[in-house]
């Protein structure tokens, strides 16, 4: 361990990010003033599911304004194709611009280019699309369905992935002799990530780098990079990906859009700067969407509550696409391999597929797959304890991974977490504050747990499993100090609201014996970093903040050398210390840290012999294993207006342990914005499609985004098991709020309706279907 | 081109004067012709609240409004709260209590709570939870939010 503990860490600093954000001076991609920049629209298909198509844009170069239009073909750009090493998986391409066969409405057909967005709207309105509309397929058990409409010719079955990863011949039997077995049929809506800030890019070619600069609303420059790269027929060089402030991501900015390649591709025919900016409609109906599953599972218990045997068939829907680069195979595969979640499970049996729709592409949304697989589990170990008569936390407890490392019979290792601690903590709480009692009497009160792990450091072994074409997981960062001693580290990950400059800068700031405001973090500039990954999966603070960690660490080993030579002492005996270096025998003694910034630039004559000018380190850090886990438990307290059937939460409180908390005010943020986005997917989020395959929430008016009215204040405690696997002891935590709520949520409501016969098991739980039990039961 | 009007706006205090078409968004004079790139816009049909200013001291969706409209109108933007680096009360119960995340519905936010304590300044927790209400936020899950507003409330009453 280098750096002698400033304590930067663990403290709630304030946010670096703050004062611009709040004074209006904060940079979204559509804050660039470009006055030279044409503007782009996209002609998008008004039907879900034709097999022939063809855009007239004769009409549209009349329009006032309009500098010229391009449908496919004509743009010079080859289609994103994501692929998976699994013979079980096919691949299909995503082609930029829709040629041939449309498959969802709302895909697009062709880019209009104008001088101002106005009149490129108008210009698209121009066009004419003409169609052969065949049958939409808008349904897993539509795509399933013999004989049903293909949505590419060469999947079989509407299926991008099945696969069967975990097998078990004797699991019948188990399931058939055992003493208790519970089921659930859980489904759950399609959700829009929403991200406030729509998706949007400026690209433009920059003759004197030879470089087209893409200006991008992403949380993965480099992945946009290569991705650009790719379909452009640029070498990577040759594209600079540049992501200033991001108005939040959640995943669904964490895949390359096909609009930002054509507007790059437009910006290349043309020689002028191409701006794109999602209107909220084109970001509800045909951006990404996610969530949209369905899970038939059976587990098997033995007499005292101890689960035998799990069997999943889980399906996703994920709509017309595979996604670049992490395809459609994220939602089943990552379903199928952490099911078993916190509990010990000796026998499991799992068939996921990737099912093919005619509807929007899904990206990974914020906690992928796992917000069901908890309310799947959490609903489970609900019935199993109604059916033996145990105390449904008991149940819990006698099922809880209890010992670590532990590896699962999904392959999986589980590094040490307080999974039981947390309930314990939760329970506790709850009974303190006396809520279990309010379950008494008259009003329809109940209480919902849900107790749940998520794998964050996702590093390169844990990516190399899921065998995509790509493999990500570790990062770079540079350290590097300049002559007046002020630090700049950059980062490959990039953030979206999360605050990492103020938390990488923390971390730096601890090794560096600097204060944190000494340190600006760079990140979101492909041109800064040789390569990263950017920021998703609750990857940044382990992953990137163990780069960040080792490259302040290397620096301050440099730091120390020089200093070590000034004093005429050994390195070993240098401590950095508030922007001081000093002998550690004798604390009296020392020298400024800028002064031996000044020495290693302007001063190198006095550098000792072996030592090279310049102050500037780099590492890459990776998390070798099979992840690391927080974990959590959030236990929630909901009434029912028997009246309407609206639920209202009463109380919300999270238990979590993210291992090392970097600072601890934007840790409490992460939870409760996850918090609230999970229990709008409890609760309220929905895009339906009719049976044309039109969507039928296309505005905010009809996507029902809970506000500060619905979303109650959350309690967060925290317990603190240090990662070993991190550099930082810290696990990410990005995803756990909204892994949690559903479960939490779901559990609650259908403890409200007990006594009813009736229980609910698809997400949203609309207040129509709590009002429908309540009226059954009257 | 056709169907440009000359209007007259004050935005910040600042005078200006611009040439609109007649369909061109309040918010896009303030972003695109003015420069005032704070105003966001989130949604454009009038339900996030990213895009509001104070209009005449009242706070208005200006993606809801056209620049013509505002035609001789005062107009208050998030660029105009703090006094030259030094951010106002409520921008710093923002930053205190972690009001923000990405930032984006941000500036929406403040113009709000500002139009909103100027006429209620006696408001309680609960109505200022009702009062924000009215704008989207999709990273905070609005408790440092409501917090933040609640507390510049309470200091301001005790100040007055
Ligand atoms: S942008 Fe005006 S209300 Fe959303
Ligand atoms: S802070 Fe991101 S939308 Fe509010």
């Amino acid at each position: 361990m280098t750096g002698h503990g400033q304590g930067w860490i663990g403290k709630s600093f304030a946010r670096k990010e703050d004062h611009r954000l709040l004074t209006g001076r904060g940079c979204f991609v559509d804050d660039r003033p470009r006055p030279d920049a044409l503007h782009a629209a996209f002609v998008r298909s008004p039907v879900a599911s034709a097999a022939r198509v063809s855009v007239d844009l004769s009409e549209v170069s009349g329009v006032d304004g309009v500098r010229a239009a391009f449908a496919s073909g004509e743009l010079g750009v080859s289609g994103l194709t994501a692929l998976l090493d699994r013979e079980e998986f096919t691949a299909t391409s995503m082609p930029i611009l829709a040629t041939g066969a449309v498959r969802y409405a709302g895909e697009p057909l062709a880019i209009v280019l104008a001088e101002d967005p106005y009149a490129a709207e108008d210009g698209a309105e121009r066009a004419s699309v003409d169609f052969e509309a065949r049958q939409a397929v808008t349904s897993i058990e539509e795509a399933l369905a013999p004989g049903a409409q293909g949505v590419h010719d060469e999947l079989a079955a509407n299926t991008f992935l099945d696969v069967a990863p975990f097998s078990d011949d004797e699991i019948d039997d188990v399931l058939a002799s055992a003493p208790c077995v519970v089921r659930t049929s859980l489904r759950t809506g399609r959700q829009n990530a929403l991200p406030l800030e729509p998706r949007g890019c400026l690209a433009e070619w920059v003759d004197r780098d030879e470089q087209l600069v893409l200006h991008v609303s992403t949380q993965v420059p480099h992945q946009v990079r290569t991705a650009a790269a790719r379909c452009l027929g640029l070498a990577e060089r040759q594209v600079r990906v540049v992501v200033t402030d991001v108005g939040g991501g959640f995943g669904l900015k964490c895949v390359v859009g096909r609009e930002e390649i054509a507007a790059a591709a437009a910006a290349l025919r043309l020689r002028r700067p191409v701006k794109w900016i999602e209107d909220r409609s084109e970001g509800l109906s045909a951006s990404f969407h996610g969530r949209q599953q369905q899970y038939d599972v059976r587990a098997a218990f033995d007499a005292g509550g101890r689960i035998l045997a799990l069997d999943a068939d889980i399906r996703c829907d994920v709509g017309a696409y595979s996604v670049f680069p992490f395809t459609s195979g994220v939602e089943p595969l990552m379903a199928s391999a952490e099911l078993p979640g916190v509990y010990r499970v000796p026998r499991y049996r799992a068939r996921a597929r990737a099912v093919a729709t005619n509807k929007a592409p899904t990206a990974p949304y914020r906690g992928v797959s796992r917000p069901q697989i908890v309310a799947v589990m959490e609903r489970l170990m609900e019935r199993a304890a109604r059916e033996l008569s145990v105390d449904p936390l008991e149940l819990r407890r006698r099922n809880l991974i209890d010992s670590f490392p532990y590896t699962g019979i999904n392959g999986i290792t589980y590094d040490p977490g307080s999974y039981r601690e947390s309930l314990d903590l939760c329970e506790r709480r709850l009974r303190e504050e006396g809520w279990f009692d309010s379950r008494d009497g008259d009003r329809r009160v109940g209480i919902g747990f849900a107790c749940f792990n998520e794998r964050t450091g996702y590093g390169t072994e844990a990516f190399a499993q899921r065998k995509m074409a790509v493999v990500p997981g570790y990062d770079i960062s540079e350290a590097r100090m300049d002559p007046a001693g002020w630090v700049t580290v950059t980062t490959g990950t990039s953030a979206h609201g999360q605050g990492h400059e103020t938390t990488l800068a923390q971390i730096a700031a601890d090794q560096l014996g600097l204060h944190p405001d000494r340190i600006k973090v760079r990140q979101g500039d492909t041109d800064l970093v040789s390569y990263g990954w950017g920021t998703f999966g609750s990857r940044s603070a382990a992953i990137g903040g163990g780069a960040v960690r080792l490259s302040a660490s290397r620096l301050a080993d440099k730091i120390r050398t020089v200093a070590a030579h000034l004093l005429d002492t050994e390195a070993g005996n240098v401590d950095l210390v508030d922007g001081w270096c000093r002998r550690r025998d004798n604390q009296e003694d020392g020298l400024p840290i800028a002064e031996v910034a000044e020495v290693s630039y302007l001063r190198a004559n006095r550098l000792p012999k072996d030592v090279d000018p310049g102050l500037s380190a780099e590492a890459a850090f990776d998390v070798l294993t099979s992840g690391t886990f927080s974990n959590a438990t959030h236990g929630v307290v909901v009434e029912l207006d028997p009246g309407t059937g609206s639920p209202r939460i009463l109380r919300y409180l999270v238990v979590e342990d993210c291992g090392v908390v970097i600072n601890p005010k934007i840790v409490d943020g992460q939870v409760r914005g996850g918090v609230a986005q999970g229990i709008a997917g409890a609760l309220y989020e929905e895009i339906g499609y009719d049976a044309e395959g039109q969507p039928t929430a296309a505005s905010l008016m009809d996507y029902l985004v809970p506000t500060a009215s619905e979303i109650p204040e959350i309690g967060v405690e925290h317990l603190e098991t240090p990662c070993a696997f991190t550099e930082t002891g810290a696990k990410g935590m990005g995803e756990g709020g909204t892994i949690g709520a559903p479960a939490a949520v779901l559990n609650a409501v259908n403890d409200a309706l007990r006594g009813t016969g009736v229980e609910l098991d698809a997400l949203p739980v609309r207040p129509e279907h709590i009002h429908r039990a309540l009226e059954r039961n009257r | 081109m056709k169907d440009q009007h000359l209007i007259s706006l004050t935005v910040n205090g600042e005078p200006h004067e611009v040439l609109a078409e007649s369909r061109r968004t309040l918010a896009d004079v303030l972003r695109h012709d003015l420069g005032y790139t704070g105003t966001h816009l989130g949604c454009e049909h009038g339900i996030c609240g990213a895009c509001t200013v104070l209009v005449d001291g009242v706070p208005a969706r200006s993606c809801l409004m056209f620049g013509v409209q505002a035609d001789g109108a005062e107009i208050g933007t998030v660029e105009g709260l703090a006094d030259g680096d030094r951010l106002s009360d409520l921008q710093e119960a923002f930053s205190r209590r972690h009001g923000l995340q990405c930032g984006f519905c941000t500036p929406g936010f403040l113009m709000l709570a500002e139009a909103f304590l100027a006429e209620n300044p006696g408001a309680t927790r609960e109505e200022i939870r009702e009062a924000v209400s009215a704008n989207l936020c999709r990273c905070t899950g609005y408790q440092g939010i409501v917090e933040a507003v609640t507390e510049v409330a309470e200091s301001r009453r005790e100040r007055a």
